[in-house]
Formats: C-alpha cells, structure tokens, sequence
C-alpha cells in the first residue's frame, strides 16, 4: 500500500511540466530583448554612412559633440565631489529630518525634467537686492553706460548677481541662464541625484566596520574615511561616474528650458537631435544619436568590464 | 587593566544596565553569553565605538568613558577579521605604525616580528582576498597588536573558524597573550575556548553580568605561586564581581 501511494505521489509530481512556467516568461524576455536590438537596428540602418559623415562635418554637430563631452564631463567631476560626502553621511549617522533630507535628495529623479528646467529658470530670476559697493566696483570697471543700468534698477535677478560677481573676478560677465554654465547645471541636477544614491548604496554596503578597526588603530575620522572606506569604495565611485555620466549625456527637458536651443552656444547632441528633427533633417538627427547609442554602449562596457554590479548600473 | 563600573549603554531600542567589571593587568578574560545577549555592545563599548550613557571606563587606572577610539590604545579584533582589501597584509599589519609615524625600518622590524609571531611571513606582499579563515584572524590579531597595545579586544574572533583551525588559533592566542602579556578581553559564545584560553570569566545573562569560576586561571595560580586578585566593584549589588 505504502509502496503504491508513493508511487501515486510521483507519476502526479511528474505531470507537472515546468514548460508552461519557461515558455512564458522565456516568451515575454525575448520579446523585450529582440525590441531593444530592433530598436537600435533600425536607427543604425536607417542611413548611409555618407550622410553620417556629412552630419558630422557641419560644425554644429561637432559643437554640439564638444559641448556634450566637456560639460558631461564637468558634470561626472561635480556628482562625485557632492555625492561621496552625502552618501557617506546619509548611510552613516542618524539625524533628525533625515527621512526629509532622503526624500529631498530623490526629488530630481521623480520630479519630470522639464519642471526641473523651469524651477532652474525661475531660482535664477528670482530678485535679490542691489549690492552698492558691488555696483560700484563693476560700473569703475566698465563702461559709464552699464554703470547707469545698474542704478536704474533697485532688484537684480540672482543671474545678474552672478555676471557683476564674474565681471569682477575674471574681467568678463560669465552668466549662466541661456550660457554654457546652464547647461552644465542642468545636467548636474539629475545626474547628481543618481550619484548620490548609488555612493549611498556604495557605503551602506562596505558597512561601517572597517573604519571603527581603523579608528581603534589610530585614526581620526578624516583619515578612517580617506585611507579605508574611500579607497574600498572604488567600484562605487566607478559606477556612479559611469551612470552620472550617461544621465548627464541624455540630458535634453531641463537643458531645453534653462538653456534654450541656441546653436553654437548652448546646443548639447539631444538638443542636435531636436533641432534637426524640428527642421527635418533626419539624417543629422540618427547621425547625432548614433554618437548617443555608441557612447552609451562604450559605457555600459566599461562599467561590466570593471565587474560593476547591474543592481547599480 | 580594564575596569567598567555601573556601565550603561543604549543601541536603538537595546539597552544594558549597570554593568560592572574588571580585568587586572595581564589577564585574559573572556566575556560570554547568548547572540543579542550586548557582549559585543559592551566591547565595543570598551573600545570608545559606542556612546556611554552613564558609568565609567577605566583603562590602566585613566578616565576614558568618552575618550576617542584612538587615545585608547587598544587592538581590536572585530568577528569577521575585517582586513582592508585594497592593501596587502604587510599594509594592513604596518597601518598602525604609519599612523604613529614609526620610521620605516622600525615598522619593517615589527612587521616581520609580527609575521614570525603568527605565522603569516609567507602571506605578507598578498592582498587579503583569497585568505582563509584563519589566516584572516591571524592578519587581524597581528594588525591589532602592532602598535603594541596594553589591552587587546577580540569579538569572537574564532566562531567562523573549523575545529582544528579553531584549536591552532586557541594555543596562538594562549600564547601571544603570554607572551606580550597583554590584557585581554575576548568574547565568546563557546564553553570550551573559553574554558581553555581564560583565566577570567565573565557570564552575561537577561542584561545581568556575572563572574564565574575558571580552571585555568586556578592552574595558573597554581603554577605560579601567586594569589589571583579579587576584581569588580562591591558598590554594585546586581552584579557579582568575585573571582574565585
């Protein structure tokens, strides 16, 4: 009896086939997977190289490629600067308001881009009052009819601050709204969201018991942090280098409002990509992505390359 | 010398009381108890890693309830040996010494005393990854005990350990602590290490902490004719403090 009832349990075991289980869920990934590579397919095929090549020749492509990689670049630099240190400090120390100050730091990453633009616009158009001796020092600099502008007006935009502040410092009104400056801030803004949370993650998971060896062996904090934790935290930094920096390049709505679209001066490979489309040449906008596809490619080698996680990439 | 007198400590919602106890000079003692039980809290505590709430800290007879982890001369030796993985075990054993600004050659001498002492010469120009267990705690001993401390902590440093590297391990601490005669204080949650390595031990249990007797320690006093003094702090009547 015992016998049959065993075998009873596995002939029902058995017809349970793990087919369907597979069947959908292979089914499902490989329709994702195969609209990825159809995806890019059909951009790289769309055009022939000639006009790829032709794309590229006129100089505000090339503009827009340089602008892109200096100020992404800049972008990577700045996120990692601000994101170490408040990554380290939010995994941690507990302090009061810090449920607030996380949610703070994720807003970049859930408010739309295009609402991140207009609050950039908006911050820098907000009036501050006139400051005399400031006036005073960059209208003995300048001309006597700039001096009399600033007179004129009893509020400055926090923009016209910073151009009176540059004037003085370097000889030349560096402005950021509709500049370069802008653009750079734009990307900073999001990107840096990004940064800072996969540094926290990075120090949540090196875990604060090597810098508490560190300190029973000698050190202060500051040296706990910079000769242990830091250099343990290298894959971190890679990781929200790469990502800070792919963020930074995909970078188009804030860049759109807080920047404009002006060619030759504020104009990055998604606003190319924009500008060709809007006047139908859409050849110079596959030719301006293509840069996008590849150096997002170059990236996501790089970072599998350096064994970086996908939970953080 | 270690002496904590009506320690107590908060760690979220965990707290210990009035918590009392002392190790003389040269002793090794060993604290025990169950997992959650807050031996490790009371370590960590000694260390200068935890905020006091109230009670006092002395380390060789000085006031240290809030002095920083690094006025407080001693090695730690944390569960997981905890080595930094991006020097290898001679920078791990030298960092230390570094840090005090030992010239080089001093600190090359102390390493290589070091890795004679423990056994890891052939392992020091390697990087930790790919150490065993117990090379891990050696590493980790040896990097603790390199600027020479008066006290050294071990939080359960063997528990990851197999039974014969464990037995090694026993007759390398045993021997390292006669030899440097350092104080030490070392957590365990197993009866037998504790009945072998120490001569003092300590019982942890529902947030009291009591002394019990050891056999080791009698041996000891045995073999050197000296009368093992009485340790603790009378003033406090939940915890008992005699050593038999």
């Amino acid at each position: 009896m015992t016998e049959q009832k065993t075998e009873e349990h596995s002939s029902a075991l058995k017809s349970r086939s793990d087919l369907p289980f597979y069947a959908i869920f292979i089914a499902i990934s490989t329709i994702y997977v195969l609209l990825i590579v159809a995806m890019l397919s059909a951009e790289t095929t769309y055009t022939t190289p000639d006009h790829i090549w032709a794309a590229f020749a006129k100089p505000e492509i090339r503009y827009a490629i340089w602008l892109s990689l200096v100020s992404c670049a800049i972008t990577t630099v700045l996120s990692l600067w601000v994101s170490v240190p408040i990554g380290y400090l939010m995994s941690r120390h507990d302090f009061r308001g810090k449920v607030l100050v996380d949610a703070i730091l994720d807003i970049p990453i859930v408010l739309p881009p295009l609402v991140i633009g207009l609050c950039l616009l908006i911050l820098f158009q907000v009036d501050v009052p006139q400051i005399e001796w400031l006036n005073e020092m960059v209208a003995s600099d300048s001309e006597a009819n700039s001096s009399q502008e600033f007179a004129m007006k009893k509020t400055q935009s926090i923009d016209d601050l910073i151009r009176k502040v540059t004037k003085l410092i370097f000889g030349k009104a560096i402005g950021v709204t509709y500049e370069i400056p802008s653009v750079i801030l734009a990307q900073f803004m999001v990107a840096c969201a990004f940064a800072v949370r996969t540094m926290r993650v990075t120090f949540d998971q090196i875990g604060p018991r090597y810098e508490q060896v560190a300190l029973t062996l000698g050190c202060n904090r500051g040296q706990a942090f910079w000769r242990v934790v830091f250099p343990q935290a290298y894959r971190g930094l890679l990781a929200a280098g790469t990502l800070a920096w792919a963020r930074a390049l995909g970078e188009f709505g804030p860049i759109l409002i807080f920047s404009g679209a002006t060619r030759m001066k504020t104009e990055v490979l998604p606003t190319t990509v924009f500008l060709e489309l809007t006047v139908g040449n859409i050849e110079g906008a596959v030719a301006a992505s293509l840069i996008m596809v590849v150096s997002a490619l170059f990236v996501l080698v790089i970072a599998r390359m350096f064994g970086l996680t996908r939970a953080v990439i | 010398m270690i002496s904590v007198n009506k320690l107590c400590v908060k760690v979220g919602d965990f707290e210990l009381k009035d918590i009392s106890f002392e190790v003389p000079e040269g002793h090794y003692a060993v604290l025990m108890g169950k997992t959650g039980s807050g031996k490790t809290t009371i370590l960590e505590t000694i260390c200068g890693l935890k905020k006091v709430l109230s009670g006092t800290i002395h380390l060789h007879g000085k006031l240290a309830t809030h002095a920083k982890p690094a006025e407080r001369e001693i090695g730690y030796v944390p569960q997981e040996g905890v080595l930094f993985h991006t020097m290898t075990v001679r920078d791990n054993l030298s960092f230390a010494l570094e840090l005090r600004k030992w010239s080089q050659q001093k600190i090359d001498e102390r390493v290589e005393e070091l890795a004679t002492l423990l056994g890891i010469t052939g392992l020091l120009n390697r990087t930790p990854h790919g150490l065993s267990g117990g090379e891990t705690q050696r590493i980790s001993l040896g990097r603790a005990l390199a600027a020479k401390p008066a006290i050294l902590c071990l939080d359960e440093p063997l528990s990851a350990l197999d039974e014969d590297t464990r037995g090694e391990m026993c007759t390398l601490l045993s021997d390292v602590q006669r030899l440097t005669g350092v104080t030490t204080l070392h957590i365990t949650h197993n009866i037998s290490e504790s009945d072998r390595l120490g001569d003092m031990k300590f019982l942890i249990e529902g947030g009291v902490l009591k002394s019990l007797p050891s056999k080791v320690r009698e041996k000891r006093s045995d073999l050197t004719g000296k009368v093992s003094p009485e340790t603790g702090s009378p003033s406090d009547s939940s915890t008992q403090v005699k050593v038999d």
